[in-house]
């Protein structure tokens, strides 16, 4: 009936679940040493220091300055993270203290679809609606004009983005607070909000810093969003609404050029070097944070 | 005190009910712009027939070649990673279930590189595709999105797989098992339900990504009919069409990416319905 | 004998299961009330309707009348912060807030509107003695109070119970979780404090409440089978339910 005996087909399950899991176990240092490889070319001729603090970026004479994409992915990163960090906040105390328990059933689809929506179409949800808004209303309010495509721009799409992700975070932290801590705190007769307030919140402290740290690492390497609707200028923004350019953007936008100049794949390569870097540090540095926090 | 303490939370309570209501709002407000603006460009020609010459300055044809493609592709990168990934998260649930350190580490690996963006994805590919002299391809497309999709999947199987009671193992191991055949009879069977989840969700997000595909996979105004040949995938079907000047163009990039939300709705709705009793609540750190 | 709480027809449904059914008891002032019965009686539920902590479980329907102070706690407008001011809770794990340990007792204290430096500090350092903690951490005050051990936390949730200044203490299991040494001080310590409060506890170890009992109600499946003096309950029970539990017929 089987083509192999019992202790031969042990052998071939055996053989294949170890040889998978050798492929999860290297990919990480597959990835690192393939576009250190890559980007070694650009690194012998020059410095680290040069790549990341020039502004002059001209692959045909052999200048490459990362300094305007490293800003322009800075600014739209932090931006985004300071306008979705207070809407999860406030929304998880609401979900998990406040609301009904049906209304965690209505959060949870909702989540799920927001996370789902591919990259692309809120880069078309950032034009059609993002964008417009911001060349129409919000520039000439502040007496600015702009044509939208901008920082401000990529920002507000990508928090939009990152919010079931940190949201997501949020609320488990926020449902992993045992209730006999909340009973405690009451019967001292404490009012909701300082429970909230003075106890909820401190003991989710290390968690809803670790979420914003790992959304953090999720909004730095975003790409499809960002670029439709960032501008892509190579220039150091001055304002929130001049437009910018990202590091993923770059990659992204020169792909189709890069053999035609020398050294201009290893400068891509050197761009998404960086932002595995970022990424892994980033998200290290959380898991070391919550490691070392857990164990008080 | 008790009064001020009071409108303190009367605001903030204002102040988070503004901010849940932004939130259903913003999904409204996306889904109904893509909806209204892809409706008007949408039609049936838009859905059954390829690019036809001069398609991007205006003239008929339809996306059906960016369609296939990402279904196809979208379909193989799921299928390799459903290969590699089931055997991975098994080995961890059976073979290291008393290693709790090595799990925790693979665990913790898996974490790691399902943060990593896309495009460093799409540029390792890139660089393993220039290394072993690959063109542009469907193949080269798959592999990538593979890799993409590899942590997430062996993550979500994991979270099922864990949940997976002793006893079973135990009971198994009675009847004289060994662990392979309780890895692959046993637990596959208590977590079916689960797996088809964690299946459905890496397809949503394989079909879904742009980064990934852009250096590998290429592009291209026909179906998909080798694993040589370059393919086209939605996201950037969507993405060119809007580089486009032409209005009428512009318009058929909404008309795409309805189609490909409606996908997306569509797989998230299935592993919904599928997953509810094993719906994933648990957070990684 | 002065009644401190008295409960009339107290009805608890979770969806259509009751969990309480009908209890009527009184609670007399400055003595130990041993709530007794096997587990998932309803005992804790019980307690938990004194202080109104049922409010956060919103599954949970409570009608009938808690009598404190012949005011019933049910009633609309009343002060559930106050209320529960003048109790002191201590549960079966210690849950000290995620503050410093000098912190977690004076945060009690400016909940009940001790204000002054000098004066928090005293009365934190004498809440600390009450509850023979003060040798032990009187280096590390301002450490998280998680750092302590199991038993040591429970005394610190003992200290901050009383520093509400309460005049009813309810305790749930106080010591399952602690060993032998702390249990026996947060025994001895209820039985001194006793001229003060009226002390509630609950417990399913029979030993305990012959040791601190004055007063016992012995519930079982959601109903008070037997309420009485310690003595008279221990020596000489009415009921049959009683009497087979004392025999350890449920454990």
């Amino acid at each position: 009936m089987y083509l192999l005996n019992r202790h031969q087909r042990h052998v071939v399950n055996y053989s294949w679940m170890l040889f998978s899991l050798l492929i999860i176990a290297f990919l990480p240092f597959m990835l690192f040493g393939g576009l250190y490889f890559k980007s070694f070319l650009l690194l012998k001729t020059h410095t680290l220091k040069d790549l990341v603090f020039s502004h002059s970026w001209h692959p045909s004479r052999g200048e490459f300055g990362f300094y305007p994409f490293i800003v322009g992915s800075v600014w739209v990163t932090l931006l985004a993270i300071f306008i979705s960090t207070p809407i999860c906040l406030l929304t998880a105390i609401n979900v998990t203290q406040y609301a009904k328990k049906r209304f965690l059933r209505i959060m949870h689809p909702v989540i799920d679809i927001l996370a789902g929506i591919p990259s692309v179409v809120y880069g078309v949800w950032g034009i059609l609606v993002i964008v417009p808004f911001i060349s129409r209303y919000l520039g000439p309010w502040f007496g600015v004009q702009t044509m939208g495509y901008s920082i401000l721009a990529g920002a507000f799409v990508l928090s939009i983005m990152i919010i079931p992700f940190i949201l997501n975070i949020m609320i488990e932290i926020f449902r992993a607070i045992p209730t006999e801590l909340k009973e405690a705190t009451l019967s001292l007769g404490t009012t909701k909000w300082q429970m909230v307030k003075h106890v909820l919140l401190r003991k989710a402290l290390p968690g809803i810093i670790a979420s914003v740290g790992f959304g953090l690492a999720r909004a730095f390497g975003e790409t499809m969003a960002v670029l439709m609707v960032v501008g892509n200028v190579i220039k150091v923004p001055h304002s929130v609404f001049d437009p910018g350019y990202t590091l993923p953007a770059l990659i992204a936008n020169n792909y189709g050029e890069v053999l035609s100049i020398p050294q201009y794949d290893s400068a891509l390569m050197f761009a998404a070097l960086i932002l595995l870097a970022v990424s892994l540090f980033f998200n290290l540095l959380m898991h070391f944070f919550i490691a070392r926090y857990n164990k008080y | 005190m008790k009064r001020t303490l009071k409108a303190e939370e009367t605001f903030f309570r204002v102040l988070m009910n503004l901010t849940t209501a932004f939130i259903l709002i913003i999904l409204g407000i996306i889904i109904y712009s893509v909806f209204e603006k892809g409706m008007k460009a949408m039609s049936w020609e838009m859905l059954t027939s390829v690019p036809s010459g001069g398609y991007y300055y205006g003239k008929g044809g339809g996306i059906l070649n960016a369609i296939v493609g990402s279904l196809v592709l979208a379909f193989g990168a799921t299928i390799l990673a459903f290969l590699i990934g089931l055997p991975v998260a098994l080995y961890m649930n059976v073979f290291l279930v008393r290693r709790k350190r090595l799990v925790n580490l693979i665990r913790f690996i898996l974490d790691l590189i399902w943060g990593v963006p896309s495009i460093v994805y799409g540029a390792f590919g890139f660089t393993l595709m220039v290394l072993v002299g690959l063109q542009t391809s469907l193949l080269a497309g798959i592999i990538t999105v593979t890799l993409f999709i590899l942590p997430i999947m062996i993550r979500s199987m994991d979270e099922i797989l864990r949940t997976v009671p002793m006893g079973l193992s135990e009971a198994t191991y009675s009847l004289g098992s060994n662990k392979s055949e309780l890895a692959f009879k046993i637990f596959t069977r208590q977590s079916v339900s689960g797996i088809i989840t964690a299946v459905l969700l890496s397809f949503g997000r394989a079909i879904g990504d742009a980064a990934s595909v852009l250096f590998t996979a290429g592009y291209t105004d026909n179906l998909p009919n080798s694993l040589m040949e370059p393919v086209a995938t939605l996201p950037l079907s969507i993405f060119f069409q809007l580089a486009s000047p032409v209005p009428e163009v512009q318009a058929r990039a909404y008309a795409s990416a309805l189609v490909l939300t409606v996908i997306i709705l569509i797989v998230s709705l299935f592993s919904r319905g599928l997953g509810k009793r094993y719906h994933k609540t648990k957070i990684n750190f | 004998m002065e009644t401190a709480i008295r409960i009339k027809d107290l009805n608890v449904f979770a969806g259509k299961t009751q969990i309480l059914n009908d209890i009527n008891v009184e609670i007399p002032k400055n003595e130990i009330t041993v709530i007794l019965g096997p587990s998932g009686c309803g005992k804790t539920t019980l307690l938990k309707c004194m202080n109104r902590l049922t409010d956060l479980y919103p599954e949970l329907k409570v009608s009938g009348e808690i009598l404190i102070n012949d005011k019933n706690i049910f009633a609309p407008g009343a002060d559930i912060s106050k209320l529960r001011q003048s109790m002191g809770l201590l549960s079966q794990r210690p849950y000290p807030l995620p503050m410093t340990i000098y912190n977690n007792i004076a945060y009690a204290l400016k909940l009940r509107g001790v204000r002054g430096r000098r004066k928090l500090h005293l009365l934190v350092m004498d809440y600390l003695k009450q509850a023979n903690l003060y040798e032990e951490v009187r280096q590390r005050l301002r450490e998280p109070a998680s750092r302590l051990s199991i038993g040591q936390q429970q005394r610190l949730c003992l200290a901050r119970g009383l520093a509400v200044n309460p005049d009813i203490i309810l305790a749930d299991e106080p010591t399952s979780a602690l060993d032998p040494i702390s249990s026996r001080f947060i025994d001895e310590k209820f039985q001194e404090i006793k001229p003060h409060f009226t002390i509630v506890v609950v417990t399913h170890v029979l030993r305990q409440a012959r040791r601190i009992a004055d007063n016992v109600i012995f519930m079982y499946m959601g109903e008070v089978v037997e309420q009485g003096p310690a003595k008279e309950f221990f020596e000489n029970p009415r009921e049959e339910k009683t009497k087979s539990y004392l025999e350890g017929m449920f454990n």
